[in-house]
């Protein structure tokens, strides 16, 4: 009997099989929907920056080195593969690809560098600032928003017809020159 | 000659201690996931063991958080010499979304040396067994830098802007004065 059950035992692997994949001799393609290596298109890209101000990881850098040239730069080092910047984009110039084989002994590897071309407005001569002026606006830039209502106030307001009445509300406005007040109600 | 067939036939065997450092389990779960019959990695000789001095290598899995980054480098110290370190998932190469929070460290080269990157939130078993593997030498790295360009321009853009910013020319030609280096500007 004893016997009898250690055969019925080597019989059982015949009757399974194999079931160990033979993964890195054979390839084995990512399900469908699967998140990858975000590509970049750079046909289609305006350069609007929404992917590098909502990417969470903030693994998405915008530098504009001149009036005509803007660099992207994508650091995949810290990305999570959310797949926001594919679904932000308006140009759907971002594709999350299938590749998932990223491993690397080098950090430069998995980066993406990409340079646009940025027109220059015919009027004026320039579309925007090479620096950004002041400090408040350049904590919106980091991604912080205001939290106060009376704060709220001050954010600028833009619709697409002239309004006169919002005009006349918010001529009044400034901005706050300090936004914490001191502690204790001193001066 | 004894020794020389031991040399052949274990030469690859990596023996891995997984060192968590602040994980949320994704990567955890995927590394364990590797050593299941599926995908079984003991066919590369790779095993887990209990305690770093036993250790080839290191899987670092996590964004090394402050109370476990002196654990980390005792393990690192811990590892006898040839050894290797794997960063596995996006928190313990770069932070992932912690890497500027006030008891991060910002991944696991900040605390450690690491020798290879494994990307992905999590990455997937086959990703992990791909840079082992690349480790091991059985296969070759499948991605490089990537750069490109919209526009070719004839001149060096970037120098001639830069030499036009410094001499201020720009604003000079706007006829705008230029106070943007100035203090106290709003």
């Amino acid at each position: 009997m004893w016997l009898w059950n250690k055969i019925k035992q080597l019989a059982i692997p015949s009757r399974t099989g194999v079931v160990t994949l033979r993964y890195p001799y054979k390839p084995r393609p990512a399900p469908a929907g699967f998140r990858g290596q975000p590509v970049w298109d750079h046909t289609k890209c305006i350069g609007c920056a929404g992917c590098a101000s909502n990417c969470p990881a903030r693994t998405i850098f915008l530098r504009d080195i001149c009036q005509e040239i803007r660099i992207l730069l994508y650091d995949s080092s810290r990305c999570t593969y959310c797949g926001r910047c594919a679904d932000l984009c308006p140009e759907k110039a971002i594709t999350m690809s299938e590749n998932f084989e990223l491993a690397t002994d080098h950090r430069q590897d998995i980066t993406e560098t990409m340079e646009l071309f940025m027109m220059t407005c015919q009027r004026c001569g320039r579309c925007f600032d090479l620096e950004i002026k002041n400090a408040l606006d350049k904590l919106q830039m980091l991604g912080y928003r205001y939290d106060s209502l009376e704060a709220r106030k001050v954010i600028r307001q833009s619709t697409p017809e002239l309004e006169p009445e919002l005009l006349e509300k918010t001529a009044t406005y400034r901005r706050p020159e300090k936004l914490e007040k001191s502690p204790c109600g001193k001066d | 000659m004894w020794k020389r067939l031991t040399e052949k036939a274990f030469r690859r065997s990596v023996w891995v201690y997984h060192c968590n450092s602040g994980a949320c389990n994704g990567c955890d779960i995927e590394i364990l996931n590797v050593l299941t019959p599926y995908y079984d990695v003991e066919r590369f000789g790779i095993r887990l063991v209990a305690s770093p001095r036993h250790a080839d290598a290191i899987l670092l899995s996590g964004a090394v958080t402050r109370p476990t980054l002196p654990l980390v480098k005792k393990a690192y110290q811990a590892v006898p010499a040839p050894k290797l370190v794997f960063a596995v998932g996006s928190c313990a190469i770069g932070g992932g979304c912690w890497y500027d929070t006030y008891n991060v460290t910002g991944g696991g080269d900040k605390a450690i040396p690491v020798n290879y990157f494994i990307p992905g939130c999590p990455p997937r078993p086959e990703a992990i067994i791909f840079g082992v593997a690349l480790a091991l030498g059985l296969v070759d790295k499948k991605v490089a830098p990537v750069e490109l360009k919209q526009m070719e321009f004839p001149v060096d853009m970037y120098r001639q802007s830069k030499i036009l910013e410094s001499n201020r020319v720009i604003y000079k030609l706007l006829g705008e004065e230029d106070d943007r280096l100035l203090p106290g500007r709003k």
